[in-house]
């Protein structure tokens, strides 16, 4: 029998090493997250997963899971704190959806409409980020990057080739790509590169393949995202062979 | 200046000899390719890619976080006026804004032809010597009218800046008040006679003994770290002295640098004797790269002297130097595991911990990282003896305190006290007069009103890491406030959403009151982004981000509520103001091309 901590009134069993978010999406449980991704190491920047234990909040991506542990996630406090995280990310950036490519299968847009986010809640900041349309096969549209580091990650650690990387400060920091003449048409990216896969807004996309599925029959548009927690749990089977999180896959 | 075509790659060479060609000393590559070509060229980033073997795009983001090291070329002469309260309380902008009219240029614009740019920084910490810039990295004292007119013909007639009268150089130590620290008669060598007596186990039981607790703010018990530290299994221990002073109106590390830098390093290799470290780093900030050349010079005689190096004063075994490594424009690199980034050559980020620098720090080894102050003081408790050391200041807070006084008074300067001097002392010993407020220990500290002069400065009651800003009955609180919130905005490194978000979000509304459309409407959203920054923020600057403008409004309210309307809610923006683009374009200015008041 393996060591649980409590999630919102549920008994989480969980591995040595397991933080708490991996462990509760282990289980079928969803705490809200955008830079958290199960195949990479937890990052702990978008803080939408911020969770209350013993009265303390922490990034529950980044906190080891301990036994004992009296885990507050879906209560007001806390989703009232991620509506607003996404506020601010939708203010930060050029978020336009309705002309978005990945609109219904983006996961900012996604928790926008689960959070209940009616308004964007701020001054929108505007700020001016050109589209990097140079390389043949693949569009980059930083107006809507929310610099979760996923793409940076996955080049690096995955691709091995470090395509993306963040420079800037503060508000003006920014996502990068790896070439003298800044422009994407000059880096080593391939269409089948994991950093293709991971962008969770609209930033990467591939050329000449959009709308291929229409608006309404999308990801989010059939069911919430925090209806598919399963969908987004760790794919490690467990050492007796058996992978609990992969048989609500549809 | 360098043209777009013309780097000589060859020239980096030395630079990367100097460093070994190790990827750790990658900030310390790029701020010299910096001081060489007064920018950063996209091919020597090439260059270095190449030689380093880190990809360009990390080199890129590397120098793209710290605010001295230029992507672009940013003139021949980059100058920067400190940009504290305590600069604006002594005129900084309107001398800014002469220059600028001077020199024909607009802040932070590069002149046309190159030469020159001027723009605003961080507190320099040179609050005590008049107003401040820096020109190319080197601080310049005392700026007057006139002072600044004389730079401006000397940039004009392109004099180098080695050419330039000393006296702009000179910085004062302005020592006003002394105590046991800055009266020792403790000559190189004493502490570590006595520490090798005692062995590292009981150098850790004397400074928990003494009640050390660190200097730079967070007040953890020295003697506890340096245990932990020295109970860790690594394969090398390190030592660091943060001397990144970067907290606004802070400037006891510079004078203790320039006063008792034996001192320092005798702490710091009394550090390494107590947690088994061979190397340790004094992360020394950009703004005080004058003290480089100094401190190398007291390195180099510590090493002949045999205090440093191998086999420190003949006892076997007994290895440790220490080398200094430049900071580069960023105040979040005083927050200890993003100041072990930069040394490893990174983006200054914060680490997420657990696990902490003492056991996972420098290269993931364990790491004792502490003040500048706190390493003099322990060399000191160890000299005194711990008992002697425990019995200055108070029963929570030991020993004494450096006080970097600036502001609103006759004598500002460095005042060391026990702790448990009250802020009235203080004040009388600066010569204040008509005070109104005063900020203990910087915008990330509190700012106390005239009715709480009787508190005293230790860890009971106002903890603080020196800064003392001295605010009379003829200052505007809403601006000191407004002032630090842009500060905050401007260090913010980034990393998580509410900071890099948060901070600038409450910079636009303390800049909607300022110009006059705030409303109670915007009181409650200072209230709520605090909150969000309080609860979810990555480190310490998000979450003390909203204490300047949460403290001048439970003092200070009337400085608020006299800016605002009386309406519930008001547009940031002018709706007339919105057309003056189009008043531009049509050469129109009659009434027709205005909005009616009722309207707007």
């Amino acid at each position: 029998m393996s060591d649980t901590f409590q999630l919102d009134g549920a008994s989480v069993p969980f591995e040595p090493g397991q933080t708490v978010m991996q462990a509760a999406l282990a289980a079928g449980h969803y705490i809200p997250h955008l830079c958290y991704h199960p195949e990479f190491k937890p990052h702990g920047s978008c803080k939408l997963c911020t969770v209350k234990v013993g009265g303390r909040t922490a990034a529950s991506c980044t906190m080891p899971a301990e036994v004992g542990l009296n885990v507050e996630s879906n209560i007001e406090e806390m989703n009232g704190l991620r509506r607003t995280l996404v506020q601010m990310l939708f203010a930060e950036g050029n978020h336009f959806c309705p002309s978005c490519e990945k609109s219904g299968n983006c996961m900012l847009q996604a928790l926008g409409y689960d959070l209940e986010v009616h308004t964007a809640g701020f001054r929108h900041l505007y700020p001016d980020r050109p589209v990097d349309a140079s390389h043949p096969d693949i569009l980059l549209d930083f107006n809507r990057c929310i610099l979760c580091e996923l793409c940076v990650r996955a080049s690096s650690e995955v691709d091995g080739k470090n395509v993306f990387a963040l420079s800037g400060r503060g508000i003006t920091k920014h996502l990068i790509v790896n070439a003298e003449s800044g422009l994407l048409k000059d880096t080593d990216i391939a269409l089948t590169d994991k950093a293709m896969q991971v962008c969770p807004v609209g930033v990467i996309l591939p050329k000449r393949v959009g709308f291929s599925v229409p608006i309404g029959k999308r990801r989010y548009d059939q069911r919430p995202i925090s209806a598919q927690a399963l969908d987004d749990a760790p794919r490690q089977a467990d050492a007796s062979g058996s992978c609990a999180a992969c048989e609500g896959t549809p | 200046m360098m043209a777009d075509n013309e780097i000589h790659t060859a020239d980096l060479d030395p630079i990367l000899d100097r460093y070994a060609r190790d990827p750790n000393a990658l900030l310390q590559v790029l701020r010299e390719v910096q001081e060489l070509h007064g920018y950063i060229h996209p091919s020597a980033i090439s260059y270095i890619s190449v030689k380093l073997g880190i990809p360009r795009a990390r080199i890129e983001g590397v120098a793209g976080f710290y605010s001295f090291l230029h992507l672009q070329p940013h003139g021949e002469y980059r100058v920067l006026f400190s940009d504290n309260i305590t600069d604006r309380m002594q005129g900084s902008q309107a001398l800014m804004e002469m220059m600028c009219q001077q020199l024909w240029l607009q802040p932070g614009r590069v002149s046309e032809d190159g030469l020159v740019s001027i723009n605003t920084t961080s507190c320099t910490g040179m609050c005590d010597q008049g107003l401040a810039m820096l020109v190319n990295g080197r601080a310049i004292t005392r700026l007057t009218h006139q002072r600044v007119q004389e730079i401006g013909h000397l940039i004009r007639n392109r004099t180098p800046l080695a050419d330039w009268p000393a006296d702009f150089f000179r910085v004062e130590d302005n020592i006003r008040r002394s105590g046991p620290l800055l009266d020792n008669t403790i000559a190189p060598g004493d502490v570590l006679h006595a520490a090798l007596a005692l062995g590292g186990k009981d150098i850790v039981e004397a400074v928990k003994n003494s009640g050390l607790r660190g200097r730079g703010g967070a007040g953890f018990p020295t003697g506890l770290k340096w245990e932990a530290c020295r109970n860790a299994p690594g394969e090398a221990h390190h030592v660091v002295c943060n001397a990144d002073e970067g907290e606004p109106g802070t400037f006891k590390d510079r004078v203790l640098l320039t006063r008792q830098a034996d001192l320092v390093f005798e702490g710091m290799t009394l550090c390494a004797l107590a947690v088994g470290a061979q190397h340790g780093y004094l992360y020394l900030r950009g703004e005080y790269r004058y003290l480089l050349e100094p401190l190398q010079a007291i390195l180099q005689r510590r090493r002949d002297n045999t205090l440093l190096g191998k086999n420190i004063l003949g006892q076997p075994g007994f290895d440790f130097d220490i080398a200094i490594h430049m900071g580069a424009g960023a105040y979040i690199c005083g927050e200890e595991s993003a100041l072990i980034e930069s040394l490893e050559g990174k983006r200054g980020v914060p680490r997420s911990r657990p696990p902490f620098p003492v056991t996972h720090g420098y290269l993931q080894q364990p790491t004792a990282v502490d003040n500048v102050e706190t390493f003099c003081s322990a060399a000191l408790a160890i000299q005194m003896g711990a008992e002697n050391y425990r019995a200055i200041g108070t029963a929570k807070s030991s020993g004494s305190k450096l006080i970097s006084v600036s502001g609103d008074c006759p004598r500002p300067g460095i005042y060391e006290y026990p702790f448990g001097v009250s802020v009235h002392e203080v004040l009388q010993d600066c010569g204040a007069v008509n005070t109104r407020a005063v900020q203990v220990s910087g915008p990330s500290g509190m700012c106390i009103a005239e009715s709480e002069f009787d508190r005293k400065l230790g860890f009971e009651d106002l903890p603080t890491a020196g800064a003392f800003m001295v605010f009379d009955d003829s200052r505007d609180l809403f601006e000191v406030a407004r002032n630090f919130v842009h500060f905050f905005a401007h260090e913010s490194c980034g990393f998580c959403t509410p900071c890099r978000v948060g901070t600038s979000m409450l910079k636009q509304t303390m800049d909607k009151i300022a110009a006059g459309h705030g409303t109670q409407y915007d009181l409650s959203e200072i209230e709520h982004l605090d909150q969000v920054l309080q609860t979810s923020s990555h480190c310490g600057l998000g979450r003390t981000a909203c204490n300047p403008v949460l403290h001048t409004l439970k003092r200070f309210r009337p400085a608020y509520e006299n800016r605002l309307k009386s309406l519930d809610f008001e547009p940031a923006f002018d709706l007339d103001g919105a057309l003056a683009r189009a008043r531009q374009m049509t050469g129109r200015d009659d009434a027709g091309a205005h909005l009616k008041p009722e309207d707007a």
